[in-house]
């Protein structure tokens, strides 16, 4: 009950902040006249989504597939990889340089790249270039829930002389969960901004990024700021959703 | 080393002493070459079935000299065998159960999958398990906190279920540091009772350092008494309270009890040149 008035508490302000710049957005833009290209009025753009909801719903599904496969395929890989790295410190050496390479990279950069590497008509590229985006925050984050194992548990294990394997299953990834748990949540959103960015650059038709540039073309800006918002909607979702396994996961944990 | 013949140890069928060590000294190193000797020509000798407390003061390596034996850290010079093996070869064959100075629970896990750590790491089956936790929560008093979470409990309860955590494979070697610091009086006492039962029923052999000179007294066989850095050996009392299992409350009045305690409290706080004669110095 109590946490429950807490997060309504919580969500009260920012709420307010929204339906306030809402309001304002909408009162500038009929005052000071301002066009369409520029910027549409909320309520031009709410129109236009509410209108053409199916292909937003069916766009945000393509994009939503492909920020997904992208989220598992960088989760798994960026976990499996800051394991080994923790367990072997060459690679730990070595990839620390990839891993502040890819942090400055902008990945979405790689999309043409890897457009003409597949088939330019397949979700593979998309797929490739959010599962970069997620790998890193979730590799940074891991690695260092990994390195927060209490030497008390250490000692424990090893008095009890607990392989790797049981050392790791028992006391280093659930040390690691809750950093884990925030590098994907990190990750869910990126796996969305990445996934829309890269169909900017080319590929099969379908996906919010796609329609967003294809309404900027034919100057239908209220319906690209449609496309835009499905896109914000989407990674809100991934957001949400990352947020929710993590509080049920972690349910148990005191703090 | 009057003790092999004592009687509380007759019926032990080998004399391998459950711990020996050897001239061990641990210096680590610091900062710049500057060195940190915790421990100095440590000899001694826990046989079987016996209770040795170590006590001294703060940073003298009471710590130490318990993560030595537990091969949790190497020393630096002399040697250490336990049951006939080198430490290592101990705690890989799993010979002693270890209390830490802090209770080192696994927040993640209730209580009950906290004693059940040892036993699930040794593949012990999940029905022994659970009823092996059942004695254990009973016997400090938890029966109640199985299903709890660590920090649902007091910090003294949380040493009681690390306390448990230890026995649970019924060892032959108890390592206890600083076991019942944060229990109150009244629990600690019962908990030195019921430890006192423990080993008397198992014949566990237990290195148990403390702070607390009655506790020393009454619990042990010998009380070792540690000198400030580098700890050194300064002296063992022989407390000569009888088998652990006639140490029952009655014994904290009696006049053995009060000589030991002085004796112990003297070689503590006294000067090493005003230590009285008659005790065991080696
Ligand atoms: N890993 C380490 N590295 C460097 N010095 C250490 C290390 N562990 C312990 N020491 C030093 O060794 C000395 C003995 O430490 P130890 O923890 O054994 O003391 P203690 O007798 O258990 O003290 P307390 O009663 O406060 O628990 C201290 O001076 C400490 O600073
Ligand atoms: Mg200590």
């Amino acid at each position: 009950m109590k946490a429950a008035f807490g997060a309504t508490r919580g969500v009260i302000p920012p709420l307010l902040l929204g339906v306030v710049t809402l309001l304002l957005w909408q009162l500038a833009v009929a005052a000071f006249d301002i066009k369409p290209f520029v910027l549409p009025s909320p309520t031009a753009i709410g129109d236009q989504f509410v209108n053409n909801l199916p292909t937003v719903w069916s766009n945000s599904l393509v994009t939503g597939f492909n920020s997904l496969v992208g989220l598992l395929i960088g989760a798994v890989l960026g976990i499996l990889l800051a394991i080994l790295a923790s367990l072997v410190r060459v690679i730990d050496e070595l990839s620390s340089a990839v891993v502040a390479a890819a942090m400055v990279l902008p990945i979405v950069a790689l999309a043409p790249v890897l457009y003409s590497m597949f088939s330019a008509s397949q979700q593979t590229a998309r797929q490739l270039v959010a599962s970069l985006a997620v790998f890193v925050p979730v590799y940074v984050n891991t690695l260092k829930g990994l390195r927060q194992v209490r030497p008390v548990h250490r000692d424990l294990l090893r008095a009890h002389a607990a392989s790797t394997g049981q050392t790791i299953r028992v006391v280093t990834l659930p040390t690691a969960l809750p950093f884990i748990f925030t590098g994907v949540r990190i990750a869910s959103s990126l796996a969305v901004i990445a996934a829309v960015i890269a169909e900017y650059f080319g590929g099969p038709i379908g996906g919010l990024g796609k329609s967003i540039t294809t309404a900027a073309a034919g100057s239908n800006y209220p319906l690209a700021w449609a496309y835009v918002l499905g896109s914000i909607l989407l990674g809100l979702v991934f957001y949400l959703a990352v947020l929710g396994i993590e509080r049920w996961v972690l349910r148990d944990r005191g703090t | 080393m009057t003790r092999e013949d004592d009687k509380d140890m007759a019926s032990e069928p080998t004399t391998t002493p459950a711990v020996i060590a050897e001239n061990v000294g641990k210096v680590f190193p610091g900062k710049k070459g500057a060195q940190v000797t915790a421990l100095e020509d440590i000899d001694l000798t826990v046989a079987r079935g016996e209770f040795v407390s170590l006590i001294g003061p703060s940073g003298c390596g009471k710590s130490t000299l318990m993560r030595l034996i537990a091969d949790l850290d190497q020393p630096t010079s002399g040697s250490l065998s336990v049951f006939g093996k080198s430490a290592k070869q101990a705690r890989l064959d799993q010979e002693y159960g270890i209390a830490f100075q802090q209770a080192g629970l696994l927040p993640w896990r209730t209580v009950r999958r906290n004693i059940e750590l040892p036993l699930e790491l040794h593949k012990v089956g999940k029905a022994e398990r659970a009823k092996r936790s059942k004695e254990l929560l009973s016997l400090v008093g938890l029966t109640d906190f199985g299903d709890n979470f660590p920090d649902q409990l007091s910090g003294g309860m949380q040493q009681r279920v690390a306390i448990a955590r230890s026995l649970a494979e019924s060892p032959n070697l108890l390592l206890m540091d600083e076991p019942f610091g944060a229990l109150d009086e009244m629990t600690r006492e019962h908990m030195q009772g019921e430890l006192a039962h423990i080993c008397a029923e198992t014949n566990a052999a237990v290195v148990f350092v403390t702070h607390s000179i009655p506790e020393a007294v009454f619990l042990s066989h010998r009380v070792v008494v540690l000198s400030p850095r580098p700890g050194r050996i300064r002296a063992i009392v022989d407390v000569g309270l009888g088998t652990s299992s006639e140490r029952t409350d009655h014994l904290r009045e009696s006049e053995t009890f009060f000589a030991a305690v002085s004796e112990v409290r003297e070689h503590l706080h006294g000067s090493p040149d005003a230590v009285p004669m008659g005790v065991d110095n080696r």
